[in-house]
């Protein structure tokens, strides 16, 4: 019966291809350190890949990315989830709440329940009820963001460090240190020599006084894709994202895997609400997602609906977010770095003869390259605005490219096959 | 008879969601230590004058951005971007405005237009990027809200005056300002007069869906689009328009409180209506009429929550919840009452085939 399934709803790559697919990957990551490498040393902007940066991107991408995966259990399983930032919001009170209580672990759960009950609502309302998706988000979101400011006021106002909006002197979860090779690589990193010191700089970042949820966030990366992909689990649930009534047929309980999958996916994002809370900044504040869980559905697209996809694109993110925060100069070094991307995707294209998206991704290429030789620096709201525009220039450049769930936010009734 | 259950149901459907509203929200206070009597006491209290002005014009506001974003919804496009298609548009009027390039009454008429333009122009880039490059309206019009905030931020920074530790634009002369009027003998807060634009857009939004081939194209388009493809309607176009006008009318809705009462672009503009927008819009079926009873439902509760946290010690916010379970509620009973049609068309067709039999029970 399975194998029915993995032929109508996606074909397994051929064996040989996954060596060939993980060398590719190597390669794309030494040309782009490579490029990062040579902007670094060309512009003098030492900043853009310092260890600090790297960490407070690291630390600015998890809960995006966090997002991200729970946009991808669902959407796989073919529900749009825009209440993603709904139950973000829900989980940073649950992560404030339970961590104030019981410690960082425990606030771990809660968050992930909190955001867990906000993927049941949206399961009731989508699958059960078959409301519209988008707008059984947009009624979440307005839903959660009362409770949550609600709730704070309600149970935070008494506590030690809580306010009417806020909650802090929170305990943290633990960091990791590596005692000998973190060291080592950040003086390595600091010598700013060509590559070297910049990989030298992504190695410090992990392991000096790294916060081990970053870990755990990647291993949760892991996990969503061996599930998803490697289990009969996950082939079915995609295949209810594909073509549910096929997946029917087959005799896969589609309602029950819808429901699986929008929970699973509450819970996510609820995990990146904690991230917010006890990672990236230091205690709960009402308001704080400030619109993360749709950047992480955007990074979702941008990724094309894959875990390791949303997880360059919550990079690019996470760096721009930090990287505002840090200083102009950079920022200025970044146009330069943008422009060169764009060149070599100019080039990818014109090998592979797609002659209208090489003239647009060159003539973009060449606004930013201008934009960097005619100014000394950005100013300070458009450095803020980057992920943004960045995702709109994405989208708009290489939409063709990604591929949706064929039967993603599409209504289904069971019964009604064929 | 069926024309009398439809009418049943049209206003069943939303009081109970509205009940049904308000019970889980009671029990949410009730449950964290506040006084659900409290809640319930001062939500159906009486409003005072001045929060009837108030409510009015909020009410306004709101009405606009639903119409804004039932455009779109009614032929199946998420102009999720409202809030920030507005908020461009509402600078844009400011600085016009505040330039006086013509003398009075011209002058309003020229920043209504340019803020319709700009507003049209900003969601115009959802459009074209949905048009031409496929790239879904949802995303790219929440991308489009981030950088609409950040945009303006950086223009007033940079261009604006400086007040104290906030920027400002120019402020509106005095005969470009378009007083308001005041219903009760008491009292300074004024009915602005631009909220008229709302009652315009309204008319005109219920005659062209209703009454022009347009409006027939656009509600074709978003009930079958491949039936509306088969007839000759050019979709891309129709998103590309529908997408402008809706964009256009979300111009409007900072405007009756611009010209009305803030003056200026600043500390005074207002956040939140887009998003307020899409949920009335929901809540009144995308229907010109129905939206107005649902932007004044919410404007009704957001004032009325203002006097909980004085009152009864409760966070405002928690009428958030209130109006987030109605649309939900709402929505859900629309479906049910669908699923029971369907039903019942199939039951009624069923017993015409074999007369005598008994009909099975109705799932729900």
């Amino acid at each position: 019966m399975s194998t029915a399934v993995t032929t109508s709803a996606a074909a397994p790559p051929p064996p040989t291809a996954s060596a060939g697919r993980s060398y590719r990957w190597l390669l794309i990551a030494v040309g782009f350190l490579a490029i990062v490498s040579s902007v670094r040393v060309i512009s003098g902007a030492n900043e853009i890949d310092s260890v600090g940066t790297l960490q407070a991107a690291l630390i600015a991408t998890c809960p995006i990315l966090l997002a991200a995966l729970g946009g991808i259990w669902a959407e796989r399983a073919g529900i749009v989830n825009i209440g993603l930032e709904g139950q973000m919001i829900l989980g940073t009170w649950g992560a404030a709440y339970f961590t104030y209580f019981y410690g960082p672990w425990v606030g771990l759960i809660g968050a992930g329940l909190l955001g867990l009950v906000g993927g049941i609502l949206h399961a009731v309302a989508t699958v059960t009820f078959g409301v519209d998706h988008i707008v059984s988000g947009v009624a979440l979101n307005i839903i959660a963001a009362g409770a949550v400011a609600f709730l704070a006021e309600a149970y935070f106002r008494d506590l030690d460090g809580g306010g009417v909006r806020q909650l802090t002197g929170l305990p943290t979860p633990p960091k990791v240190e590596v005692p000998w090779l973190g060291d080592a690589a950040g003086e390595l990193a600091a010598k700013h020599w060509f590559v070297v010191s910049d990989l030298a700089a992504v190695v410090a970042a992990l392991t000096r006084n790294m916060s081990i949820m970053v870990y755990i966030v990647a291993a949760l990366v892991a996990l969503t894709w061996w599930v998803l992909w490697k289990t009969t689990f996950g082939l079915r649930l995609r295949s209810c994202g594909e073509n549910p009534q096929a997946a029917e047929t087959l005799g896969v309980n589609v309602y029950r895997f819808k429901y699986v999958a929008v929970i699973i996916s509450g819970a996510f994002a609820g995990l990146g609400g904690y991230m917010l809370v006890l990672v990236s900044s230091s205690g709960f504040i009402t308001g704080q997602t400030g619109g993360r869980g749709y950047i992480g559905l955007a990074a979702m697209i941008f990724g094309n609906w894959r875990p390791l996809g949303a997880a360059g694109a919550s990079t690019m993110f996470g760096y721009t977010d930090a990287m505002q925060l840090r200083n102009a100069a950079a920022v200025h070094a970044l146009l330069l770095l943008v422009a060169v991307l764009l060149f070599v995707f100019m080039l990818l294209r014109i090998r592979q003869g797609d002659r209208k998206n090489a003239v647009l991704f060159g003539a973009v290429g060449v606004g930013f390259l201008v934009w960097f030789l005619l100014s000394d620096e950005v100013p300070r709201e458009f450095a803020g605005m980057t992920p943004y525009v960045a995702t709109l220039l994405v989208l708009a450049l290489g939409t063709q490219r990604l591929r949706m769930p064929a039967a993603d936010g599409k209504p289904y009734r069971k019964g009604q096959a064929g | 008879m069926t024309r009398l259950r439809n009418i049943v149901v049209a206003i069943a459907a939303p009081v109970l969601a509205i009940v049904f509203a308000l019970l889980v929200t009671s029990i949410v206070i009730q449950i964290s230590g506040g006084s659900a009597m409290d809640f319930i006491e001062i939500i159906f209290s009486w409003p005072s004058d001045r929060l009837l002005v108030n409510i009015t014009n909020q009410a306004v506001m709101i009405y606009l951005a639903a119409l804004a974003a039932a455009v779109g919804f009614r032929m199946n496009l998420f102009n999720i971007g409202i809030e920030g298609q507005y908020r461009v548009a509402g600078y844009a009027a400011a600085v016009v405005a505040g330039a006086a390039i013509l003398p009075g009454f011209l002058n309003v008429a020229l920043a209504i237009l340019a803020a319709i333009a700009v507003g049209a122009a900003w969601a115009g880039i959802a459009a074209v990027l949905r048009v031409t490059r496929g790239v879904s309206e949802v995303i790219s019009t929440i991308m489009l809200n981030a950088i609409a905030v950040t945009l303006t931020g950086y223009l007033l920074h940079t261009y604006g005056i400086r007040k104290g530790d906030s920027r400002q634009t120019t402020a509106i002369p005095e005969s470009s300002q378009v007083p308001g009027w005041n219903p009760f003998s008491e009292g300074s807060s004024e009915i602005w007069s631009l909220g008229l634009l709302a009652v315009i857009a309204g008319v005109a939004f219920w005659l062209v869906l209703n009454k022009t081939r347009f409006g027939f194209d656009l509600r074709a388009t978003g009930q079958s689009e491949t039936a509306a493809v088969a007839s000759g309607v050019s979709t891309k176009k129709m998103t590309l328009i529908a997408m402008l006008i809706s964009g256009g009318i979300a111009g409007l809705v900072w405007l009756p409180s611009l010209f009305g009462g803030a003056h200026y672009y600043g500390s005074t503009f207002q956040t939140g209506l887009g998003f307020t927008g899409i949920a009335v819009a929901l809540l009144g079926r995308n229907r010109a009429l129905p939206i107005a009873f649902a932007a004044l439902l919410f404007a009704f509760l957001n004032a009325q929550s203002n006097r909980l946290t004085i009152e009864a010690g409760i966070s405002v916010e928690v009428i958030q919840i209130t109006q987030g379970v109605i649309v939900l509620a709402v929505v859900i009973a629309y479906e049910l009452v669908r699923r029971y049609r369907v039903h019942a068309e199939e039951r009624d067709a069923a017993e015409a085939q074999r007369p005598g039999s008994t009909s099975e029970e109705v799932p729900v």
